[in-house]
């Protein structure tokens, strides 16, 4: 007879065939310190982030344009000389443009191995971390609607790559002065640069990435090209998690670069 | 040599019920925890059950969980720990347990019997076997494996879990499907086995969400998530969720890669 009031049935750890103990994990080191710090990191972006992509302000100083608006797809968007204007999406996009680019990025983010396994852990609790039991009744994994879209994540990494490579273009417009003369640097210049090679750097190590290059490959000895590039790749995959922290503190440091400028906080200083 | 006196908690009882107990025991220089857990059988405990072999790191039986952790009792050295740490051993808590420290890991072996054996190739007699080194080096990581389960012992999906045992063969088995399917050699495909669809539909490689708690605690090292699961969960894409791959694979009739 159901009363509501019997305890839930055990299972997991607390499964009748295991061995009986009472505490959900019996670990003593600092187990919970991993999980905390990435859900903070990852909600400061998210705070950051959105606060920028929505504001619709201060995101092109020249030559700077904010990763953030880069390319501009709609007719709202500043006019920027020589810059990633695009406008794809004419005058009824009257929001944020940054909200129309941001949707690869942030995809490709999302459905990233490494990513998912950080929210999993630290946003879900799925698990918290090794050994130590998941708070969920029920687990199912990647293989029901929603999550098993995240099979899709090689796509996004087919978007990146444009998305890089105007990423790309933007930096090598950083060698520009604010009166757009060539041959010009300043300290602007050099954070771009720092991003844009952490921007390379982490979707190539991606693990789609590599599987592409070569990882569904059978017979390495047949393709010695695709051999080499999938070496390449898998050394560069081995550094992915830090590679995808690098590159999202970079990403968001370059925007509030151009946030301070074009809010006349601070002036670029010049080198040449 | 230097030798104290350590405390340790010890979950001792069977299927019925147990409990974790106290006792206090000799250490010396460079023991590891398994030479502690002889000693208490030696002078305290002669009936506690402990499954050990190798002492070695290489035969995986001392598999149990020290301070809540999955590890091999040999290969855990007394000096990780402070003098004054109560060091808690108990069996590993995925499977049922037998007695003591001793569980019954047969889920383990039902799964590795699910996992369809190597096809030999048509036509190539067995010691004509050829393979290029470039084209065994992943799978020879996936060798490495003492089958010590400490994996299956640590993965969430079964752990926290016991009604996904029977859809989830556990990452041990999961790599063992993608060493097959990396195979230069393997014939499933020409006999109609597709590893890369059967890893998702039959061993449940689904529900493993990467978290790499496996890998955190392989004693052999082997990046099990990185190496084997993602690359197989790429290869389940290509064929359940690519239509380029799918459709690029139609036209150019290239199984085997
Ligand atoms: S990575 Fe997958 S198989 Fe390994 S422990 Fe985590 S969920 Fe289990
Ligand atoms: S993969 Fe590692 S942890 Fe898993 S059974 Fe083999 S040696 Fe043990
Ligand atoms: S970007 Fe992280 S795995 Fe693809
Ligand atoms: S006794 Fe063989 S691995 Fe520990």
């Amino acid at each position: 007879m159901a009363t509501g009031t019997e305890p839930p049935r055990l299972t997991g750890v607390h499964d009748p065939s295991r061995a009986a103990i009472a505490a959900r994990h019996l670990r003593t080191d600092r187990w919970w310190l991993a999980p905390a710090v990435t859900a903070a990191g990852l909600l400061a972006f998210i705070v950051y982030s959105t606060w920028r992509a929505f504001a619709n302000a201060d995101y092109y100083a020249a030559p700077y344009v904010s990763p953030f608006y880069s390319p501009c797809l709609a007719e709202n968007c500043q006019e920027m000389r020589g810059g990633p204007n695009l406008d794809l999406f004419g005058s009824w996009w009257g929001l944020s443009p940054a909200l129309l680019i941001l949707v690869f990025p942030l995809g490709f983010r999302l459905t990233c191995y490494y990513y998912r396994k950080a929210y999993y852990r630290g946003f879900w609790a799925s698990p918290p971390a090794c050994a130590v039991a998941e708070p969920h009744a029920k687990y199912t994994g990647e293989t029901r609607f929603p999550l098993v879209l995240q099979n899709i994540h090689r796509y996004f990494f087919y978007a990146a790559l444009p998305v890089a490579g105007i990423l790309t273009y933007d930096t090598a417009l950083t060698f520009r002065n604010d009166r757009y003369e060539w041959g010009h640097m300043g300290l602007g210049t050099l954070l771009f640069l720092v991003n844009i090679a952490l921007i390379w750097a982490y979707t190539l190590s991606c693990h789609s990435c590599r599987h592409i290059m070569g990882g569904r490959l059978r017979h390495f000895s047949k393709h010695p090209v695709r051999y080499r590039l999938w070496g390449w790749v898998s050394r560069l995959n081995s550094r992915h998690m830090q590679l995808a922290w690098a590159s999202l503190i970079s990403v968001a440091l370059c925007d509030f670069y151009v946030y301070l400028l074009a809010s006349g906080t601070f002036t670029d200083p010049r080198f040449f | 040599m230097s030798t104290y006196d350590a405390s340790f908690r010890i979950w001792r009882g069977d299927a019925e019920g147990g409990s974790l107990r106290d006792f206090t025991v000799e250490v010396h220089d460079g023991e590891v925890v398994l030479d502690i857990v002889h000693r208490l059988q030696a002078t305290q405990a002669s009936d506690l059950a402990v499954r050990w072999n190798c002492k070695a790191g290489k035969c995986g039986s001392c598999s149990a969980e020290i301070n809540g952790r999955p590890r091999l009792m040999c290969m855990t050295r007394m000096s990780t720990f402070e003098r004054s740490e109560t060091i808690t051993v108990t069996p590993l808590r995925a499977f049922p347990v037998v007695r003591d420290l001793v569980t019954d890991v047969s889920f383990n072996y039902e799964k590795a019997r699910e996992v369809p054996a190597f096809v030999p190739p048509q036509g190539v007699a067995p010691g004509a076997y050829r393979m290029q080194q470039v084209d065994v080096d992943r799978s020879q990581e996936f060798r490495k494996c003492i089958e010590c389960f400490l994996c299956q012992d640590t993965c969430h999906v079964v752990r926290d879990h016991e009604e996904n045992k029977t859809a989830f063969a556990g990452p041990r088995f999961l790599m063992r499907v993608a060493e097959l399917d990396m195979h230069p050699l393997d014939a499933a495909q020409e006999a109609g086995l597709d590893r890369k669809r059967t890893a998702q539909e039959e061993h449940g490689l689904g529900y493993c969400n990467i978290t790499k708690c496996c890998t955190e605690v392989c004693p052999e090292g082997i990046k099990i998530t990185d190496n084997a699961l993602i690359p197989l969960k790429e290869r389940a894409v290509d064929r359940t969720y690519d239509p380029l791959v799918w459709l690029g694979n139609k036209i150019r009739r290239r199984a085997d890669l």
